[in-house]
């Protein structure tokens, strides 16, 4: 019985994963762009809740869209600025490896010195009312509400991504950015679009991530970033798709861990990635092997 | 007057050159030899002189052992990432395993301290031996999966399950081989080693080998450099010198807990100092360590948020405009008065 429980929380858990990495996935797969700040920017949104609930009696549901709009433009301006630097860069990658981690102690020191350096928690009545029950288990009610938000917006995003003309240019992009501005595709506005579309699913899930990782604090950005690298690796850069893929495994091998070692259950992330980086580096469903 | 000026500009052009002064190239190849030799020595004798010394100025040594455990760090952080571009986030992970390696040593072997820093050290080198197909991996993967490593050799050392070896989260007490004037010493010695150590790259072949290898790695492996086995000397060094820091932080401290020497903002900071003063350069480190933490020493500890911002900005701002650092910054001050001066005296 509690292997079935650990089972239906990982996939619950893993669902929640994939729509905390997929806005990670989609930076990196334009422009080898590295977010080391991704996790600030959930810990933003997550503290964007935060504020819309208690000053405005805001549903985190809704904070998950209401976020979405404002990073997006966000995202549009700080990819504008970084542009030239990057594209003039010997190594772009490890350049914007660098740059977004000096962002990221950059949002961590403003969130703190602004918000102060306390962990905050929304209620969880503020999304349902008392457990679910499934299968003769009962589960937080609100596991299920998260992955049941997680998989719309998740569908959104592949939805973009396969079936809308900009989405079909930012695949071209993805694929090869010079062949795909020598078809006539606006390689700058459009990498523009994606990292703000990035930026804005990431905070979109900082809204409702308090529940699932107990609350929302300014340094919980780093341990977020490596988690998300962790499911997106497994899941293989670069391919959206296998996004749900890394993070449903990375859940449930998540939660088996803590059912049966529970106190080795926090170097999974960290084994995960490790193991995925040296023996598979293109990640489960990888087909093409990255040169090392 | 053509090619002596041509002499002169070299230096300035490839930044990680000892700078040189227009009027003191000139007089040929055998001087500069020597004003290299003068610089170097300086380098190493001029930071270890004014720390031996400053205890009889400044009291709080326990600050000036974190400078010098910072200005080691820096180093370390220089030789990997100055020479290789591979940037380890995960380094504070050896410095971790050098404070446990030497706290255990002197709890389970009754080894004399200054001999289980030592310990430590090879210890870091070995973990770091371990670790070594990391270096296989791209500039951007290796620094998250150093990362990992790190977090996940914290989540080893301080896990509960460990207790009867580690003592898990419960920290370390070796306040019984306590000596301020002890760990002064050696805190003097790695501070020089570590200047030393990358003074000793550069003007090795590795260090020729590892610029090569940054530059262009498909080249230099045709021109007969092995990129692997390079990359990893650099590794095992920089490993090396991390855990005799963290070694050192141990027996200065001699109570700690695992969440102090694992703890992510080290590696930050010797990132930041590296960058500031400038990577690939000898005194860079040196300077960013001293000026940077003593600063935040007077006024960061009680608002760390703040410098954790002016950190971040420096980050930023160095990577983006100032790539070669503060060292990098005067240098070519330095070599615009030199030429300034020059014209006017022509």
């Amino acid at each position: 019985m509690l292997f079935e429980y650990a089972v239906v929380a990982g996939v619950l858990f893993g669902l929640f994963y994939a729509f905390l990495s997929i806005g990670l996935n989609l930076v990196f797969g334009v422009q080898r762009i590295v977010n080391l700040a991704h996790g600030d920017v959930i810990m933003i949104g997550g503290f964007a809740s935060w504020e819309l609930y208690y000053t405005y009696h805001i549903s985190p549901l809704l904070s998950v869209v209401l976020v979405i709009p404002p990073t997006v433009l966000a995202g549009f301006i700080i990819y504008r600025l970084i542009d030239g630097p990057l594209s003039r860069a010997q190594d772009p990658e490890m350049l914007s490896l660098i740059l977004f981690f000096g962002v990221s102690q950059i949002l961590e020191a403003l969130v703190t010195i602004f918000l102060g350096n306390n962990q905050r928690s929304i209620p969880d009545s503020s999304l349902v009312h008392g457990p679910v029950h499934f299968l003769g288990q009962s589960y937080p009610g609100v596991w299920w509400i998260v992955a049941g938000a997680s998989i719309p917006m998740v569908g959104l995003v592949i939805l973009y991504l396969y079936r809308t003309k900009l989405g079909t240019a930012t695949r071209a992009i993805m694929a090869d950015p010079i062949e795909a501005a020598a078809v006539g595709i606006d390689v700058r506005k459009v990498s523009a679009i994606t990292f703000g579309v990035g930026l804005a699913i990431t905070a979109s899930v900082g809204a409702i991530a308090p529940f699932m990782i107990g609350g929302v604090d300014p340094s919980e950005g780093v341990n977020l970033t490596i988690l998300a690298f962790a499911v997106i690796v497994i899941g293989s850069l670069g391919n959206i798709g296998g996004t749900v893929v890394g993070g449903l495994i990375f859940g449930v091998a998540f939660e088996l861990a803590q059912l049966y070692l529970p106190s080795w259950s926090s170097l999974i992330p960290y084994v995960l990635l490790l193991a995925v980086l040296l023996f598979k580096p293109s990640g489960v469903l990888g087909k093409r092997v990255r040169s090392a | 007057m053509r090619s002596e000026e041509k002499l002169g500009d070299i230096p300035a052009k490839s930044g990680d050159r000892q700078m040189t002064d227009k009027g003191q190239s000139l007089r040929g190849l055998g001087s500069l030899l020597k004003r290299r030799n003068l610089k170097d020595l300086l380098a190493v004798v001029v930071p270890v002189v004014i720390f031996s010394l400053a205890p009889h100025f400044y009291s709080n040594e326990i600050l000036l052992i974190s400078i010098m455990i910072y200005v080691a760090l820096a180093e370390g952080v220089n030789i990997i990432y100055g020479f290789t571009g591979y940037l380890p986030f995960g380094y504070v992970g050896f410095y971790g395993v050098g404070a446990y390696a030497t706290s255990l040593a002197i709890l389970d072997f009754n080894l004399p301290p200054e001999v289980s820093i030592i310990v430590g050290g090879a210890i870091s080198a070995l973990v770091a031996l371990v670790l070594m197909p990391l270096l296989r991996l791209k500039g951007s993967y290796f620094a998250i999966a150093t990362l990992a490593a790190a977090e996940a050799l914290y989540a080893i050392i301080g896990n509960p399950s460990l207790k009867s070896i580690t003592q898990g989260p419960y920290g370390i007490n070796i306040g019984s081989v306590y000596s301020s004037g002890g760990s002064y010493v050696v805190a003097v010695v790695l501070l020089g080693l570590s200047i030393l150590t990358v003074i000793a790259v550069k003007r090795s072949k590795l260090g020729l080998a590892l610029r090569a290898i940054k530059n262009d790695p498909v080249s230099a492996s045709l021109s007969g450099v092995n990129v692997v086995v390079e990359r990893t000397k650099a590794w095992l060094i920089s490993a090396a010198i991390a855990g005799l820091a963290g070694g050192v932080f141990a027996w200065t401290i001699t109570i700690f807990y695992p969440s102090a020497v694992f703890d992510i903002s080290i590696s930050v900071f010797a990132i930041v100092f590296a960058l500031f003063g400038g990577v690939g350069t000898t005194m860079g480190p040196v300077i960013g360590a001293v000026v940077l933490y003593g600063l935040y020493s007077y006024v960061g500890v009680t608002q760390p948020q703040y410098f954790q911002l002016i950190f971040g900005a420096i980050i930023v701002v160095f990577v983006l405009f100032v790539p070669k650092g503060i060292v990098g910054l005067l240098g070519t001050a330095i070599n615009r008065l030199g030429s300034l001066g020059q014209r006017q005296r022509g």
